[in-house]
């Protein structure tokens, strides 16, 4: 009887404290039944997935290409008319100036140059996918509450896990490293989009439908547009966030200021890292300064005064 | 003239997934406040029906809730009616297809909003073209028509700005611009002039009524002022718990109060300002040296009448022959509010 009675006890402490896993057998087979499927998959499909994104590939490599081969005195006029442009910051222009100087004179040009084809191409094909889905989202319920959590996961689970997929479909090159970017990126304009058009002012929207606006017209003459500054806040997430993978995409192959860190920390050359990084840093600042100046003006007449 | 009249017939609506299954509870008598309890439906209009002169004024008057917003909405379906028909040209709106509504809001119908509902980021200019924009006028006359416009709201110089850097008189006035560039048969205006302060208001008033005598649109006004109301209203219909409690003309109202409620609504009223000389005009003696055109408002002849110290004055059509006569003091009685009330 007592015996028994301990013995109880030892198995129910048992049950407790271990977890009743599966057995290390089905595990094995479970895990090896996922990798061997997507295998598989890879197998099947690899090579059309890799000819799918040629396009891309071609419009990343010309980008590179004419931004690496484009004179350096011209490449920096050509940036600052463009911060000039977008921030209307005499200042900014010359702390970009001053930065690309400091940047070229340290060694890092050509790789500075790579790296910003890389976000640019990234943050055009976020915008491009980004906001149309943003407008899908805003458009039904229903959409947003399957966006949603999908944007959710992208966002969250560590990018290093999405690399082996990735990797697995299209080895190493720009390309994945490009998804890598783009997957880590689109969420801030996706969001914003949906988010900005939802919240565009219910009497006007109204005043559209009573003045007999058909959806399309709607959405381009008035919820986009009221949109804007919101869209823009996604758009200069997605830029922050470009910016901050580009060190993870020099895991996969992308040149860059990035593997010039990866460089630095497999070497333990704290110099290295540290100008890479810090032009990493001087980059960011300039495209978040820029676009929030950009999107303060897109604001300017929204803001209500009068009741 | 085209007959632009709006004619409103048996419209119901209540708001709730299943409206129509309440008709008939309705029908029956169950109020606004059962309805909700019970089946957690809203009642929005009951039974409406109204005949909405062509070229007039029709105010829908009451006070908040009582379902004007709704109303107006359903002349150019922003919302759709759980039963019952709205007549234009011969056409029930409520029956059009997408396609013929868009039509129908883009060329027959134009409106004014209590809060403007302006476009923050467009010009007053580009805010005025907006109605033509979608019907796909082009540029050039789209911008002539909306700066004609702008000219007549007195608005001229302004184009360029933007709403935010206007007052909010004149926002409204853009908002009216915008309406009538859109030159449709029906303007509707839902308390268009609630949100502006007093003397605005006034002006506003002063501006649609001048523009009125040669426009001779359709206006359906809404307003929860009585003073408003009478002012502008070439008919006036009050409405209560969604239903039309009196219709009528502001002096018919005000004489003939269908209820205490009403009553209640007019105490305040000036009389003076709302009923008519004819309503009190006596057969012709022609005993005056005076005389007063028929329609009149008392509160005028009063002071035509002391202005020249006469006692009594001759009413004349507008061929100028006398139609009959009133005195000073028939004039004053019928200004102060009976005691009865
Ligand atoms: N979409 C809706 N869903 C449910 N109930 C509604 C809806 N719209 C209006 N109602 C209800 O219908 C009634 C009439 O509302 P409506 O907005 O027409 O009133 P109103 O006379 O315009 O009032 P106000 O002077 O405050 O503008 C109110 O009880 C309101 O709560
Ligand atoms: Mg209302």
């Amino acid at each position: 009887m007592s015996t028994d009675n301990t013995e109880a006890g030892l198995n129910l402490t048992e049950l407790l404290t271990e977890f009743p896993e599966m057995s290390r057998g089905d595990l094995r087979d479970f895990k090896k039944g996922i990798d061997e499927t997507f295998r598989d998959f890879t197998r099947e499909w690899g090579e059309s997935i890799e000819g799918f994104f040629v396009p891309l590939l071609k419009i990343l490599v010309w980008f590179e290409k004419l931004v690496v081969a484009t004179p350096w005195p011209l490449m920096i006029v050509i940036l600052a008319a463009l911060v000039y442009a977008g921030a209307r910051s005499w200042g900014l222009v010359a702390g970009t100036v001053a930065s690309l100087l400091v940047i070229g004179y340290l060694g890092m040009w050509e790789d500075m140059m790579f790296t910003l084809a890389l976000i640019s191409v990234a943050t055009a094909l976020c915008i491009i996918i980004g906001i149309p889905l943003g407008i899908l989202m805003s458009k039904s319920d229903r959409t947003q509450a399957v966006i949603t959590p999908v944007l959710d996961f992208m966002q969250t689970i560590p990018s290093f896990v999405y690399l082996i997929p990735i990797l697995m479909l299209l080895g190493i090159g720009k390309v994945p490293g490009l998804i890598a970017v783009c997957i880590y990126a689109i969420p801030p304009v996706v969001r914003l989009t949906n988010l900005g058009i939802r919240l565009v002012d219910k009497d006007v929207l109204e005043a559209a439908d009573a003045f007999g606006a058909s959806p399309r017209q709607k959405l381009f003459t008035v919820q986009l547009p009221l949109a804007l500054p919101n869209i823009f806040a996604g758009v200069n997430q997605t830029i922050m966030m470009a910016l901050a993978m580009v060190v993870v995409a020099a895991l996969i192959g992308v040149q860059g200021l990035g593997s010039e860190v990866l460089k630095a920390v497999n070497n333990q050359y704290l110099a290295l890292g540290l100008m890479n990084g810090s032009a990493i840093v001087a980059i960011a600042i300039v495209f978040d300064r820029v676009s929030q100046k950009f999107g303060k003006r897109l604001q300017k007449h929204s803001e209500v005064i009068h009741g | 003239m085209a007959d632009n009249s709006i004619e409103v017939k048996n419209l119901y609506k209540i708001f709730g997934a299943h409206g129509e299954k309440y008709i008939e509870a309705v029908e029956n008598g169950m109020s606004k406040d059962d309805l909700n309890a019970k089946h957690g439906h809203v009642l929005g209009l009951k039974n409406i029906n109204i005949h909405m002169p062509s070229a007039k004024i029709q105010v829908i008057m009451g006070l908040s809730g009582s379902g004007k917003s709704t109303m107006i909405r359903h002349i150019n379906r922003l919302i759709d009616p759980t039963a019952g028909e709205v007549i234009f040209q011969g056409e029930d709106v409520c029956k059009m297809s997408k396609a013929d509504l868009q039509e129908f809001r883009r060329h027959k119908t134009a409106m004014v909003f209590q809060k403007f509902a302006l476009l923050p980021h467009r010009t007053v200019v580009d805010n005025t073209v907006f109605g033509l924009e979608l019907q796909g006028v082009d540029k050039k006359e789209r911008h002539d028509r909306a700066m004609h416009w702008l000219k007549r709201v007195g608005l001229e110089g302004f184009e360029n700005n933007y709403p935010n850097q206007l007052s909010g008189g004149m926002q409204q006035r853009v908002g009216l611009a915008r309406a009538l560039t859109n030159d449709a048969d029906i303007l509707l205006m839902d308390e268009a002039f609630s949100a502006l302060d007093p003397l605005i208001r006034m002006d506003m008033q002063t501006i649609l009524l001048e523009l009125q005598k040669d426009l001779q649109k359709t206006i359906v006004f809404i307003t929860h002022d009585l003073d408003e109301a009478l002012r502008l209203g070439d008919q006036i219909a009050i409405l209560r718990d969604g239903a039309v409690i009196q219709q009528g003309t502001g002096q018919e109202i005000v004489l003939n109060p269908a209820d205490s409620y009403i009553a209640d609504f007019i105490k305040e009223v000036n009389r003076g300002r709302v009923i008519r000389v004819d309503t009190i005009m006596t057969g012709a003696n022609g005993g005056s040296s005076i005389t007063i055109p028929s329609g009149s408002r008392l509160e005028h002849a009063a002071k035509l009448m002391v202005e020249s110290g006469e006692a009594e004055a001759n009413i004349v059509d507008d061929k100028n022959s006398a139609i009959g006569a009133i005195t000073l003091k028939s004039a004053i009685d019928a200004m102060v509010t009976p005691a009865a009330h």
